[in-house]
């Protein structure tokens, strides 16, 4: 294996074993959160998001590593984030937690993944039509808050942080 | 704040911290061993395995094929990464006794009953659409909702929110009250 290979296992070994420590790949944790129920994924996320925020601003203010926002392509995030949120519902996993799903043993994650391997297909089939309508309806390019704003990415993460806590607060004292 | 949760797991606050850690200290280890920061991401790799198992039956196609030549079928650094995440919950599941096969989960069965077959379907289709998805967003909840949310990208805050937004509609129609 290369070092790009060996790097990306390791990094993966420890990103599915915090996924399955915080017990976020199951499918009733996932459907959990889409129906309102259970906090975990939120509180999941929303915690790696704080964490992360910070060290990825640092590290890119210090100039050592450089940021790679996707495009803001309108037709391509709305329809697409639509899509993928429909189907998410359905099968119960996002393709990350799949994977993991299927790691603790429960292997209709499999049918998910296959499922998912077959629409990746089907999306390089139609990609020249999307390309030319859905995709070519508007795009800002890979912009992030701080431009968008005017505000230093501090202050946005400043009131993300703040926002964030804050719903933390509400989820522990109504027990969610 | 509990550090354990009833099912035996991390508290969420604290396996979630660490995920971000472990995001940072991995844009990091792929600037300086790769030369190019490189994000927490997952549904690209569904389009190279897509590619590597059509690449079996239909070489010349996926040769030509403009998305597969855009995203490069290889087994790349997300790819292992993809790899890991099974190793590392089998790994996890295993050494807190958590992991259980399991064939169709309780919440589909009471809204679905019990068929495999049926939740097989449910999930393969549910894949197919979310994938679609997935690519026309440029990005799953890891690429966008963990990477671009911690780089403040403008395009993860609008997907995020289309995520969660479809998906609490959807799910609300699918498994309604019932599932409860």
């Amino acid at each position: 294996m290369s070092t790009e290979q060996i790097l990306g296992l390791m990094t993966g070994v420890a990103f599915g074993f915090l996924l399955q420590k915080g017990r976020v790949l199951r499918f009733e944790k996932q459907l959990g959160a889409l129906m309102l129920r259970d906090m975990t994924i939120f509180k999941f996320m929303l915690s790696s998001i704080l964490v992360g925020m910070v060290g990825i601003n640092l590290l890119s203010d210090a100039g050592i590593i450089t940021l790679s926002h996707k495009a803001m392509n309108v037709g391509a995030v709305v329809v697409g984030g639509a899509l993928f949120g429909a189907g998410w519902a359905i099968m119960g996993f996002c393709p990350g937690t799949s994977v993991g799903a299927l790691g603790e043993g429960r292997w209709h994650a499999l049918f998910a993944a296959l499922g998912m391997v077959a629409g990746a297909a089907l999306y390089a089939e139609l990609y020249p039509f999307f390309k030319s309508t859905v995709l070519a309806w508007k795009n800002f390019g890979k912009i992030g808050l701080p431009e968008v704003t005017g505000l230093s990415p501090w202050v946005i993460i400043a009131l993300f942080w703040a926002a964030t806590i804050s719903l933390f607060a509400w989820f522990e004292k109504k027990g969610l | 704040m509990k550090r354990k949760t009833k099912d035996r797991g991390w508290s969420p606050y604290l396996a979630g911290a660490l995920l971000g850690l472990l995001a940072v200290v991995s844009v990091w280890a792929t600037t300086a061993l790769l030369g190019k920061s490189t994000y927490l991401g997952a549904s690209t790799t569904f389009v190279r395995a897509a590619g590597l198992l059509e690449r079996t039956v239909a070489g010349e196609h996926v040769a030509a094929n403009e998305y597969f030549k855009k995203e490069k079928v290889r087994v790349d650094w997300q790819f292992m990464l993809v790899c890991g995440i099974f190793l590392g919950a089998l790994v996890s599941s295993l050494s807190d006794r958590s992991f259980k096969l399991e064939g169709v989960p309780p919440v589909w069965k009471k809204r679905f009953g019990p068929s495999v077959g049926k939740r097989a379907a449910g999930a393969f289709l549910g894949g197919i659409v979310a994938m679609v998805g997935a690519r026309m967003a440029d990005g799953c909840p890891s690429g966008h909702g963990l990477s671009g949310m911690m780089q403040l990208s403008g395009s993860a805050f609008v997907a995020l929110a289309m995520f969660f937004c479809v998906g609490v509609i959807v799910a609300a129609i699918v498994y309604g009250r019932r599932a409860s």
